[in-house]
This record gives C-alpha cells, structure tokens and sequence, in this order.
C-alpha cells in the first residue's frame, strides 16, 4: 500500500503509523460526559471509504489525512492534518 | 445423521461407507422462530447449541450469509488457553478452556482437542517479574500456571535461538492445559450438535435489516425474505459494526485485518505454542506437519480479508529470530481474518438499548479459544434477559461508565491491543 504524501510524495505504508478515524473532534472540556464517550469510544467503522490520521513516522514526521477504502485499501488521497 | 462411534465407524466400513447422511438438515426458513442467532461462525453455532441444550430453547435459526463457518473460526492460528490476568477474562476463558476439555464427549465430533501446553516466553527480568504476577493471579483463580527458568524452556522446546543478542530468553510462563483444536471440526462439529437439537442452520442467508418496532426487535430482513424473532442474537465477528448499524446502533469497535500463516509440512519440531515475548508472534505445528503462526494486525482499518507485506516480513523476522531453524521452510500460504476489535481489547457479551436485541462481538483476536463460553454466556444472556456472572464484565455499557477490562493498559486504541 503506497501513502501520497503531500511532502515526500508516494511513500510505501510501512513509513508510516496510523491512528485510527480522523473525524471525532475533541469536545469541550466541559461537554457532557456522553459527548467524551462518543468521541474516545464510538466509531463509525466505516465500510468503504474512510478518512484517517496517518503519521510520516519515518519519513517527514507530519501528521496527514488519508481517505482509504476499507473494501479494497484502495487510497483515494492524503492531505495535511493542519487546519 | 446417527450418533457417530466406533461401532458407526465399523458398520459404516462394513458396508464401503455407503449409508453415512449429511451432518446437517438445509431447511427452508420458517416464517417465525423463538430466536435468530445472526452468524453462522464459531460463536453463532455454540450458541445456538447451547440455547437448545442448557436453556430448552430449540426453536432457533442460525442465518449465515455464506456457508457455515467461512469466516474467522476457519481462519485462526487454532490456540486456546486461558493465562490472563483482569478477574473478568480469567474467569471467563477459563470457563472456556473447560467447555473445552469436555467438547467432543459433549457435541460428539471429533475437534482434536490438544492440550499440548502454551509457554510464553520472556526476554528481560521486568518481564518476568509481569509473568511471575500474571501466573499468580492464575494460580489464585484456580487456573494452571507454572514459570519456566531458562534451563527449562530449553529441555522443553530444542530448536529455540536462546542467545539472541538482543532478547535473549530469560523463561516463560507455561500453561500446560493449553493447546490447540482443530478449528474448521469445532463449527462442523457444533453446527451438527445443534441441528441434532432442533436448530435451523439456514445457509446464504443474508441479512439485509434487523426490523425494530417501538424500541422492540421484531425480527430480520434476509436475502430469503423476513423472519420473524422475539429475540435477536448478533455474532457477526468483523461486521458486528454493520449489522449492528441495521439496528441504529453505533459501538466502540474497529474493524481490522489479522494475517495467519502455514508452512510446509515437516517432521515433528515444536509440540507446543510458543509465543515470543518482545514482540507479537505465536506458533504452533498441526499434525498435518505445518508450522502455523501469526503476529500483529496490519494496524489499519479494514474489512478486505487480506493483508499487506509490511507485515508478512515482520512475522517472518520474528519467526527466524526465535526459531532460526525456520530460515530453511518455505510457507505455504498466508491468509487474513477481519477482527472486531473493541476500543478495550476485550470483548462484548450483552443487552443492548434494544428489547430483544443481543450483542456478541469485539472479540478483538481472541475469538477463537473463547468460542465455547461466549456461546454458552451468550445462550444465557438471551434466554435469561441478563448476563451471567461470567460475562457480567463484559457489559456494553461499560465505556461510558469506565469499568474498562483492559489487559494489555493500551488504552482506546484498537491497533495496540
């Protein structure tokens, strides 16, 4: 599985960690307690395509997006995790 | 579809094996049952058989969308034990791992049930001191456990690289009731124990919508029409998140795909498990001669039942280093199973906010050896409305309130448990 790294350009999978969805926001602090849950517990687990956070680790160390099939692992894009 | 024994064997040889019958029925879908169990893997078939047998509950279907166990109970490494540590799994899988010394008698089917031990090695004196306290915590809970010094783990297992460099091999924590089944026999084998009973195994059929009515299951949509249910069982493995979500529900789970593999046949050369401590590998030789062992999950989120290579080196790596013997194999073949993994690493055995709808999932990879008591705590737990004090630790609602079973202290990070 080949990563495009909007930096380095496409870089084989084992360069990088993945930590999971990239969508669940971090609440307020002082959101309700289901609002943390939601957001450390529950995931869509999405059947198809699926945005995620992915980490250059060995390679230019940012943090990027990558949407990502689940079917197939076919990789549709990466872009910066920078808002 | 007699009682099979060795006088079955012997008048069936008798006769040029002529009279056997099918193992199962493959019945029309009757328009309503007691209960649907969702998925006709491991987990499904056990609880459907143990629905009829402890609880009197027969009238049962079993809806499997392909055949009956072509999912993860075919595609695992075939290990079970129960060495852990949090009271709720010990227990649990202990329970399990007598469920499994007493099957075949049971179920009457040959699963090869062998209690050829499973020895977890250590690497550094930190993770002695972990197994010495994991061993313990066995011992106390009425579990088997015995730490092994380095002289003993070489007597025991020759072919071991004792002196590498890096993690040399300190001892390890030995459960000798442990072992292996022959896992493609356990499904066959409860599957025909559980339509001895009543049970309707119904094959492609697919559920497309679970029908919920005032906060009620009412039953299932399948691809061979709607099947009417006072209660819904769900043991869907690696897609509990998709039928689940028929039924509006969202859960702490992570699908994920786990790789196994099998080398050639060879003569006799580990007869036991052996798992590496300093990373994550497990191995085992089936009769047939094959080394089978597997690591880590690929690590990312998936529902393709296969891996990359980044993974297939690693395990091999680790193989070579443990076993340097290995170098000389060639492997056979190499295949992936789609894991449930829960946000805690342990699984999911429960009532969910829907009347009548059940939930058995989050197996993460620990399926395989827990499919005797996740069917019988799962049985339970339909038939009664509560879980039994089994799987009491096992609750859904255990992520909002923080009572977490997190053997591993990795935290929600499905790709670290």
């Amino acid at each position: 599985m080949l990563i495009p790294c909007p930096y380095c350009g496409e870089r084989g999978a084992d360069e990088f960690t993945v930590i999971g969805a990239a969508d669940p926001m971090r609440p307020e602090p002082d959101a309700p307690m289901e609002a943390w849950v939601e957001y450390v517990h529950v995931r869509d687990n999405a059947f198809g395509p699926h945005r995620e956070l992915w980490h250059h680790v060995h390679g230019c160390r940012q943090w990027l997006v990558v949407t990502r099939d689940t079917r197939t692992h076919a990789v549709h894009g990466a872009e910066a995790a920078r808002r | 579809m007699g009682h099979y024994s060795l006088f079955s064997l012997l008048k069936n040889a008798l006769t040029g094996n002529r009279h056997w019958t099918p193992a199962w029925r493959f019945p029309e879908p009757k328009a309503r049952y007691d209960t649907v169990i969702v998925g006709g893997g491991g987990h499904g078939l056990s609880t459907a058989y143990y629905l009829a047998k402890e609880h009197g509950i027969t009238n049962v279907a079993v809806v499997e969308k392909g055949y009956l166990g072509s999912g993860n109970v075919g595609r695992n490494t075939t290990i079970i034990r129960s060495n852990y540590l949090m009271p709720a799994n010990t227990h649990f899988y202990e329970h399990s791992l007598k469920l499994w010394e007493g099957l075949e008698q049971d179920i009457n089917y040959n699963a090869m049930v062998s209690q050829r031990g499973v020895l977890n090695l250590c690497h550094s004196d930190g993770q002695r001191d972990a197994y010495a306290r994991r061993g313990n915590a066995m011992r106390l809970a009425g579990v088997d456990a015995e730490l092994l010094d380095r002289e003993q783990v070489r007597a025991m297992v020759p072919g071991l690289n004792m002196d590498n460099a890096r993690f040399p091999i300190k001892g390890g924590l030995l459960q000798r009731r442990g072992g292996t089944v022959r896992h493609d026999a356990v499904a066959w084998g409860y599957a025909r124990a559980a339509d001895r009973r009543g049970v309707d195994l119904l094959q492609n059929t697919e559920v497309i919508g679970i029908r919920v009515e005032g906060g009620r299951v009412r039953g299932v949509e399948t691809t061979r029409g709607f099947i009417a249910a006072n209660r819904v069982g769900l043991a869907c493995a690696g897609n509990t998140s998709r039928v689940a979500a028929m039924a509006g529900l969202r859960l702490p789970i992570e699908s994920h795909v786990l790789q196994a593999f099998v080398s050639e046949g060879v003569k006799p050369m580990i007869d036991t498990v052996v798992t590496f401590g300093a990373g994550h590998f497990y191995v085992s030789q089936s009769d047939k001669g094959g080394l089978v062992f597997g690591g880590d999950i690929d690590g990312y989120n998936s529902y393709a039942q296969r891996g990359g290579m980044p993974i297939v080196r690693h395990v091999m790596e680790e193989a070579l280093q443990l076993f340097p013997a290995m170098s000389r194999l060639r492997y056979l073949r190499q295949w992936g199973g789609i894991m449930d993994m829960s946000m805690d690493g342990s699984p999911i055995i429960d009532r969910t906010p829907i009347d009548g709808l059940f939930l058995n999932g989050g197996w993460c990879y620990g399926g395989f050896k827990a499919t005797p008591a996740s069917g019988w705590c799962f049985a339970h737990t339909i038939a009664t409305g509560e879980p039994h004090r089994l799987n009491a630790g096992f609750r859904l609602d255990r992520f909002g309130t923080g009572r977490l079973v997190d053997e591993k202290g990795a935290g929600a990070q499905p790709n670290l448990h």
